[in-house]
């Protein structure tokens, strides 16, 4: 970045006794005091104190993005790739409320944010003031905390405790809604304090009793099953190196969540692949047919679980969750461990080898043919027509952008948007490293990849960044395409080109007799012009035989790209457990003669039809 | 562990200690409306740290792992310092204070008087024809009052919600 004036107050480093400064340089010294570097955000009048103080100092750098959803959805991706909490700045109103929905996917998802919302001048709170809005009001049920400073004395200190709740115990999304009169006045500095928390402080040590409880019934398994989620990811990369550890100790099977995926090296033999909706087969019969299970911060959603009366009926559970309040919500389990997972899982590898028990081996190698027998099946086979200008299919597609990113060997980032395209990236493209996978799980949020993509580059500006996409999701947020120009990000958008809301189609036509009720992407922009007009590179492939030329070339070239990649329409994403069904009603594809489920159609009940 | 196909519903009593500031009490009850709970009574005042902690009584029912659910909802609150269920920890003490105005003649009026001495409710404001009861005790003894007055004039009730606290010397 271009540097700056450096004679201003906040390059300069004042020691702790000096006269108070305006509450805008308050809050940046308090930024740079959490260790901050990069804001992500677009200004407004109620932040101008605060852009002014951002212009005099070069410690910070902001990223001026084109909407302010975009803004958090970079943060997301720049939280995600690094471990570090991710800052957001925007104006009052329509700022705050363009920004709810960033909000809500990150607390969905458990990411570290601060979001600084500019407000108007206390004196006209209530008001209805201009652009004025109840932001900590519309932000509560979609951040994990949130604040308002009333008083420019309790500014520093707001900050400060906002970057603790944000990171600590199950990670969230934090506003600090700031009044301009405060950012103006004077206001005084407080450093970090160093004690503990008065009310938050939450439990990141195992209880050794539950841990001894947990070794004793994983050691007396038949059929186990270690199911792990996002919880790994966000208890850092020595949790995934525990969770490795653990996994090779006991030789048990190991599945993973949407969010888990890369906690786990997906090549392992002793990796089953994800579960839930569209996981494999063998993960989910794996998940039906275990008796004891260990789940290791998943949350028993219910992607995963699918009908919850049906839901691994025969299994004795046990739970790592850093959050008391993810434990017995849906599936009741007999041992509960509140804990990070990281710790848990070393207390594990600990107990298992004081605990002189021996597994029943011959017992784990029986179940071990059973999952060989499912994994026959091959669920996630399919052929591809390699013949000159034959449709390309999605998940080729897919597996071909694996393969040749290997090659590469380049570090590889991906993001994704939500819809078929986001499962089959999870279904065929391979993670062996935490942090390198961030998609919209709990939330869902068409137009997250793009966005996130561009807070990963910023982090990380010398790897692939990679945005799965699909043609409809891509449009919520292409405006972006402006900040990848103005930041010479190249980040890559991969389009999966169905023309369909293909994921809304696919449940059409399941679920609703073929009616595509306005699911067509009618009317779409021809990308390649697009990515040309915001000063991109624009690729297409249209057959199969051009796939590999645009794929190599998108990664040859330096900057931003989009690959408009044509694929055949009509594909459906499968395996597929329909909501309210159970595990062992999987619907396989045509591959597969269609619905197959132990030998019969998976039950579409009315039951289901309600469920999303 | 409690079992979702436990139907059984439960009442129960659970105080909240929480840092006395803006938007606390909002925060409670988004909770419990956002995620379908129920409230039956709520009370909320400060009581310590020099008026910088509030507690929150709320009377909730639901089942077992209902009830499991909210107390672990409370307690990740980031202003909250403890939750206590008062109904599962042991013996407590719940009451809650009513004034109940009642407005008759004749007959009714000295029924209204007698019944009101048997429940130990004591007038606190009187006309010639009405009575305002203040009134002391648990929800049920509340309730039994207020029915016996709606015959004789019952013309109004204002209801303090429930405060509650262990027996003993334990304390939140
Ligand atoms: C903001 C938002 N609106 C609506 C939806 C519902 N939805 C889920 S997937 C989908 C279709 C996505 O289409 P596309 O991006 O082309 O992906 P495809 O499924 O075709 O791969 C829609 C509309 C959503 N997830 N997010
Ligand atoms: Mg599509």
């Amino acid at each position: 970045m271009s540097q700056k004036t450096a004679n201003s107050p906040a390059a300069a480093d004042p020691s702790h006794t000096e006269a108070p400064q305006a509450g805008a340089e308050v809050l940046l010294r308090a930024l740079k005091d959490q260790g901050v570097e990069v804001i992500f955000g677009y200004p407004g009048g109620a932040v101008l104190p605060i852009y002014d103080a951002i212009f005099n100092q070069n410690a910070i750098r902001h990223v001026l993005v084109r909407h302010e959803q975009a803004a958090v959805h970079a943060a997301e991706g720049y939280a995600r790739s690094t471990g570090k909490v991710g800052v957001v700045l925007v104006t009052s109103g329509p700022g705050a409320t363009n920004a709810v929905t960033g909000l809500l996917d990150a607390l969905m998802d458990s990411v570290p944010l601060v979001c600084l919302t500019g407000q108007v001048p206390t004196h006209l709170i209530g008001n209805d003031a201009f652009q004025e809005a109840d932001t900590t009001g519309i932000t509560r049920p979609a951040t994990k905390h949130n604040y308002l400073v009333k008083r420019a004395d309790d500014l520093a200190r707001v900050v400060h405790d906002a970057f603790y709740v944000a990171r600590s115990g199950r990670p969230g999304p934090v506003v600090i809604d700031l009044p301009k009169d405060i950012l103006i006045g004077k206001a005084p500095y407080v450093a970090p304090p160093t004690g503990a928390h008065r009310s938050y402080r939450p439990q990141t040590q195992p209880d050794a009793g539950q841990i001894a409880r947990a070794v004793a019934l994983l050691k007396s398994a038949k059929r186990p099953v270690i199911y792990t989620g996002g919880g790994v990811i966000n208890a850092g990369p020595e949790a995934a190196e525990a969770l490795v550890a653990f996994v090779r100790k006991t030789g048990f099977p190991c599945t993973s969540t949407l969010m888990g995926l890369g906690a786990y090296p997906s090549n392992d033999p002793q990796f089953l692949g994800m579960l839930g909706m569209h996981g494999t087969y063998e993960a989910n019969l794996v998940m039906h047919g275990c008796d004891v299970m260990l789940n290791v911060g998943a949350r028993f959603d219910d992607r995963v679980t699918g009908r919850l009366n049906a839901f691994s009926p025969d299994s004795r559970k046990i739970h790592i969750d850093i959050d008391p309040s993810s434990i017995n919500k849906n599936v009741p389990v007999e041992v509960p461990v509140v804990a990070d997972a990281g710790l848990a899982l070393r207390a594990l590898l600990a107990a298992w080898d004081a605990d002189a028990t021996v597994p029943d081996r011959p017992a784990l190698s029986e179940w071990w043919k059973q999952i060989d027998a499912w994994r026959g099946i091959e669920c996630l086979r399919f052929t591809q027509d390699m013949a000159k200008g034959a449709i390309i299919r999605p998940q080729h597609a897919i597996q071909r952008l694996y393969d040749i990113t290997r090659e590469g060997g380049r570090e590889t980032f991906i993001t994704t948007e939500v819809g078929q395209h986001q499962m089959w990236a999870a279904q065929y493209f391979r993670f062996d490293r935490p942090n390198h996978w961030m998609t919209s799980g709990g939330l869902g949020t068409m137009g997250y990849g793009l966005p996130a993509a561009m807070g990963v580059q910023i982090a990380h500006p010398d790897a692939l960044v990679i945005d799965i996409a699909g043609e409809a999701s891509i449009l919520m947020n292409i405006q972006e395409m402006a900040t990848l120009a103005q930041y010479r990000l190249p980040v890559k958008l991969f389009i999966l080109n169905n023309q369909y809301m293909g994921m809304v189609r696919q449940w059409q036509e399941l679920l609703h007799g073929g009616r595509y009720s306005e699911s067509y992407s009618a009317a779409l922009p021809d990308f390649v012009k697009l990515a040309d007009a915001f000063h991109g590179k624009g690729l297409r492939a249209e057959s199969v035989d051009q796939l590999d030329d645009v794929i190599r070339e998108m990664l040859a070239t330096d900057g931003p790209v989009i690959a408009d990649i044509a694929v055949d329409p009509k594909e459906n994403c499968f395996p597929m457990i329909p909501s309210g069904a159970a595990h062992n009603e999987m619907i396989l594809g045509a591959e597969h003669g269609g619905n197959l489920r132990d030998g019969g159609a998976a039950s579409l009940t009315d039951e289901g039809l309600v469920l999303v | 562990m409690p079992s979702p196909l436990d139907t059984t519903q439960r009442s129960a009593t659970i105080s909240v200690l929480v840092d006395n500031e803006a938007g606390v009490l909002a925060r409670v009850i988004g909770l419990f409306s956002g995620r379908g709970y129920n409230i039956d009574s709520l009370t909320v005042a400060p009581v310590a740290d020099g008026g910088n902690l509030s507690r929150i009584n709320v009377v909730t029912s639901g089942t077992e792992m209902v009830i499991e659910q909210i107390k672990a909802q409370l307690d990740r609150l980031v202003p909250v310092h403890r939750v206590a269920d008062l109904t599962l920890e042991g013996p407590h003490i719940a009451r809650e204070m009513a004034l109940i105005k009642v407005a008759g003649v004749d007959n009714d009026r000295a029924e209204a008087l007698r019944l009101a001495d048997a429940f130990r409710a004591r007038v606190v404001d009187a006309t010639t024809e009405s009575f305002v009861f203040e009134m002391t005790g648990s929800t049920e003894k509340l309730d039994a009052f207020v029915e016996l007055m709606r015959p004789l004039g019952l013309a109004e009730v204002s209801r303090t919600g429930v405060a509650a606290m262990a027996r003993g010397t334990r304390s939140i």
